[in-house]
């Protein structure tokens, strides 16, 4: 279901949404946690592109994420990209 | 060839009859089922008793299954702390009939209705057929030989025999080995139905004469095997032997076997030849018995075939008339279920038998469970237990509890 709502904290609890579905808790989805502790993967990164994807048209490409390395980071890097 | 001896020191399994390996032996040996409504399901398994969310997500029903009957296996063999070897010296094979078929329909959907661009990234580790056998190596650092064996219906005696070979050459000390499957999605169902493999009536009866097919079912099944001198010297319990191991091809048609039972029968033949056990010191035989009529008649041949007068003295018993056919874990089921039964000294029941059909003439333990005869070897029960599958492979263990 597409949203025109794309402010951050929309953009943010979507995303804390979909990482945490991969396995993490939620609490420790933060601004400043790197994926390497939150133990999601470069797998896992491709399964949250597509939910972005799917949610607001974003498209990405597998190396948009080589080097993010904490949630912060690609929260921005998906904010960046809004329409 | 002089070859090391493979001790069983560990048994697990998962299945209709619930969780655990004891829970199956002693479920079975009561004559209960956990067959309902036509179907084999393993409810009582809970995948996040065995693995995390993270795990969960990234693997199939198949590969949990195999997580929950290693976990078993290893525990029981005293491996909690870790394998009791170099890493590289214990080694993984688990075998599967099919694999990750759920995955593989849900991804085509989604493939078809959403396009490339949703398809997951773990479909295709999700799918394939050597999963269990990663995952299980990764859980427990296992860093030796590693694969699948698919070979339909005998994949898990498969995977166990080479596995057997892998102990007995010296390539390994150790090897978590088995077999899994959950094939009940729809795609599946409605494929084996269409072959009229599955019963239409729901019900697994083998060697009965109204038999109609076999009833899915899914599960896994999985022991550890460490060369005997090396579980003697870490003073392992030992709960069994493999003795020997057979393994032959029909050559003859996609899914029907060979009338007569003459592949079956020769794979009876190696695994006894290389054990060094006569027909006569058989205690115990674990069929293949998956309830179709082709099946049922074809083994009993090849029983009579490879073990002569002999096979009507012996007791033949199915796993399948209360589970169903778990299809490639089958054959690691029923081989942890063979080792309980003869550590037991007991046949289980064929269940649901009543019929008796024209030349299905053997003792195939109708009814309860009885117990073993004495044989010619009374310091072990000897059995073997049987597998066959669509392809015309034909694979045999002979085992000791």
């Amino acid at each position: 279901m597409a949203t025109t709502d794309t402010s951050p904290q929309v953009v943010e609890g979507i995303l804390v949404e979909a990482i945490a579905r991969l396995g993490p808790d939620p609490a420790s989805i933060t601004r400043d946690a790197t994926f390497e502790d939150l133990d999601v993967d470069s797998l896992d990164l491709v399964e949250v592109a597509q939910v972005v994807e799917e949610r607001w048209g974003i498209e990405f490409d597998p190396q948009d994420f080589t080097n993010v390395k904490t949630f912060g980071e690609a929260l921005d890097l998906v904010l960046a990209r809004m329409p | 060839m002089s070859t090391r001896r493979v001790a069983i020191t560990g048994v697990g399994a998962v299945s209709p009859l619930g969780v655990g390996a004891r829970t199956l032996h002693e479920r079975w040996g009561a004559g209960c089922s956990g067959i309902e409504d036509g179907l084999g399901r393993a409810d009582e398994f809970d995948p996040h008793d065995v693995v995390s969310k993270k795990e969960a997500h990234r693997t199939e029903r198949f590969t949990q299954l195999a997580i929950g009957a290693a976990a078993e296996a290893i525990e029981d063999a005293g491996w909690s702390g870790g394998p009791p070897y170099e890493p590289d010296r214990v080694g993984c094979v688990v075998g599967t009939g099919i694999g990750g078929i759920s995955t593989i329909e849900d991804q085509i959907q989604t493939l078809t209705e959403r396009g490339p661009k949703a398809v997951s990234p773990f479909g295709v580790p999700m799918m394939m057929p050597n999963a269990a056998a990663g995952a299980i190596a990764m859980r427990y650092g296992l860093t030796g030989p590693n694969w699948c064996v698919a070979s339909a219906c005998a994949a898990g005696a498969h995977a166990i025999g080479s596995a057997v070979r892998l102990v007995q050459s010296g390539e390994v000390d150790a090897i978590v080995t088995g077999g899994t499957e959950s094939c009940l999605a729809p795609v599946a169902v409605a494929g084996f139905a269409r072959m009229a493999a599955t019963s239409q009536l729901g019900i697994s009866r083998p060697f009965d004469a109204r038999r109609d097919g076999f009833v899915l079912g899914e599960g896994a099944g999985v022991m550890v095997l460490e060369a005997i001198e090396c579980a003697e010297a870490r003073g392992a319990e030992i709960l069994g032997e493999v003795l020997g191991y057979g393994a032959t091809a029909d050559a003859f048609h996609l899914t029907a076997p060979e009338p007569g039972g003459g592949g079956a029968a020769r794979a009876i033949s190696l695994a006894l030849s290389e054990a060094g056990v006569d027909p006569t010191d058989l205690h115990y035989v674990n069929a293949h018995g998956t309830s179709t009529p082709l099946n049922d008649r074809a083994e009993t041949d090849a029983l009579k075939l490879a073990l002569g007068d002999h096979a009507k003295r012996i007791p033949v018993s199915s796993l399948k008339s209360a589970t169903g056919h778990l299809l490639g874990a089958g054959g690691a089921v029923e081989a942890v279920a063979t080792v309980l039964a003869l550590r037991d000294r007991v046949a289980p029941p064929t269940l649901n038998w009543g019929e008796p059909e024209e030349g299905l003439d053997l003792d195939y333990v109708p009814g309860s469970a009885k117990p073993l005869p004495d044989g010619s070897s009374a310091s072990r029960a000897i059995g073997i237990s049987n597998s066959f599958g669509f392809g015309g492979h034909n694979a045999v263990l002979c085992l000791a509890g």
